[in-house]
């Protein structure tokens, strides 16, 4: 039987970034494939942050090189292809005056060429995504007078609204209580299993890793796993460098 | 004299005509600035504004057509000082603005006659505006409003999120190069309304008691818009009225509708 070889929708080779003298990431290679959920852990420090901002070019790789949908991190225009929810704390400046349509529109911004004009279609699409994630009720309110929670959908909303293959998400999670959390992965498991986006999340949180993600990167300047996440509940070699996370993701896997 | 007097007056005319397109642009540029924490800008380059005004006088060239690139030049210099340097925005603003102040207090010196003409700059004279300098400052806020217009939505993500609009593939670089271009074009246009003293309390005020109400960014652009407009014209009149120093007068208006709309919303 010919066994189908999937094109890598993110591929990097012996990546190596450094601030200066000090190397936050050495030699990472990884596939990521359409329609993988992939959880990304480690300690503080680690590099997983710096890891996703280089997939999104947002820091230049020192060595190696990344490719993103076919095409090298430097080619690539393609941005409405890529969804980005960051860390919602580092986002929300209390004084901004923008209304959530506002914020939403601007994950349209990707595809548009300057003069860029809002129309009448790309207001309707905000419509939708925000009916599709149950927050029409605050299309019009202020972002900053929003609970977390609903910020947090707000911005996830921006994220989806150009259709992309591909979320990164970074802590996304920090800022929400326990229900809160549990039905946000829950929404993103929803998207990856039912709308094929290929999901990549850097949490905290590493029991949901084992609960929803099917693959687990875990990161601490050096690519320690990578691969099922029944396979790092197996793999006894580094389970024990692995301090509490570790320990923590293996935990929700079994249970 | 009654206020249809008054308004016969061309000098007047003029003064409102420039002052309204000068407080538009200032409110809504300024609004840019004081979200991206930028508003300190507009002071460094204003003390830039003083050197190449001095310098223009001191070659006997038109003050405008010698601050215009001067401040531009200065604004580019600011961006890549924090950039390239190992320094942060605000002192990279503080290295211009002395550089300007010193190189004006130096021209100034060296030369003679020239004092009181610099002088007037620094407080403003928009009551004595030329008609070189209506078309002037009309021309080039009408610049500043397009370049906003057509770039409004990369200065809207940009000043949001930086990051994220890097993420959209805006280019934040250049987003922040045509900010400070635009800042550096506006101070210059501000100078002959309010002085070099004050032109940063015209880019912050506005934006500032927008952002006490607003309930969009729009809105803010609309609210601090009309402030602006309201301070720049009442204040020409008050000061014709009360013969005191137009400047002065319409950054006091701008403060009150700050102050009056600061208290109003901390009691409702």
């Amino acid at each position: 039987m010919q066994r189908i070889v999937m094109q890598p929708i993110i591929e990097s080779k012996n990546v190596s970034i450094s601030y200066g003298q000090n190397e936050v990431l050495k030699d990472i290679s990884f596939k990521i494939v359409k329609g993988d959920f992939i959880g990304i852990a480690g300690p503080n420090g680690a590099g997983k942050t710096t890891l996703i901002k280089a997939i999104l070019g947002l820091i230049p790789v020192s060595i190696g090189s990344i490719d993103i949908l076919g095409n090298k991190i430097g080619r690539f225009n393609n941005w409405s292809k890529i969804g980005y929810l960051p860390q919602k704390s580092s986002t929300i400046n209390a004084l901004f005056p923008a209304t959530v349509d506002e914020i939403v529109v601007l994950g349209l911004l990707s595809q548009k060429k300057l003069p860029k004009r809002i129309t009448k279609n790309d207001q309707i699409k905000v419509a939708n995504i925000l009916n599709d994630l149950g927050i029409s009720n605050l299309k019009n309110k202020m972002l900053s007078e929003l609970s977390g929670g609903q910020q947090q959908k707000v911005l996830l909303a921006r994220a989806l609204i150009s259709n992309p293959e591909i979320l990164i998400f970074d802590e996304p999670s920090t800022a929400l209580d326990p229900n809160s959390r549990e039905s946000f992965f829950k929404l993103v498991q929803k998207l990856n299993k039912e709308n094929g986006i290929s999901i990549i999340l850097i949490t905290h949180d590493t029991g949901y890793i084992g609960s929803y993600a099917n693959k687990l990167m875990y990161l601490d300047h050096e690519l320690k796993y990578f691969g099922e996440i029944s396979g790092f509940c197996l793999s006894d070699k580094d389970n024990h460098s692995f301090e509490r996370s570790g320990q923590h993701i293996i935990w929700h896997q079994h249970n | 004299m009654d206020i249809l007097n008054f308004l016969q007056y061309s000098f007047i005319q003029k003064a409102f005509f420039a002052g309204s397109f000068v407080a538009i642009v200032c409110s809504v540029l300024g609004l840019f600035l004081v979200l991206r924490k930028m508003s300190l800008i507009g002071d460094g380059l204003s003390h830039v504004s003083f050197g190449a005004i001095a310098l223009g006088l001191f070659f006997g060239i038109y003050p405008f057509y010698i601050a215009v690139p001067v401040v531009m030049i200065a604004s580019i210099l600011i961006l890549k000082i924090s950039e390239k340097a190992k320094v942060y925005g605000d002192s990279a603003i503080g290295i211009i603005s002395a550089v300007g102040i010193a190189g004006g207090v130096i021209l100034a010196s060296v030369s003679s006659g020239f004092n009181v003409d610099l002088f007037s700059y620094l407080f403003g004279s928009i009551l004595a505006i030329s008609n070189t300098e209506v078309i002037l400052s009309i021309v080039l806020s009408l610049v500043v409003l397009a370049v906003i217009y057509l770039f409004y939505w990369d200065l809207f993500s940009a000043t949001f999120d930086e990051e994220y609009a890097k993420t959209t593939g805006i280019r934040t670089n250049f987003i922040n190069m045509i900010l400070t271009l635009l800042t550096a074009i506006t101070v210059v246009l501000s100078v002959k309304m309010v002085g070099i003293m004050l032109v940063s309390a015209l880019l912050i005020l506005p934006a500032a008691t927008a952002l006490q109400f607003a309930k969009g960014f729009k809105m803010a652009m609309a609210i601090g818009s009309i402030v602006s407009l309201i301070s720049v014209l009442l204040g020409i009149t008050l000061s014709f009225f009360l013969d005191l120093p137009t400047g002065a007068i319409i950054v006091m208006i701008n403060a009150l509708f700050f102050a009056l709309a600061f208290f109003y919303k901390k009691l409702s």
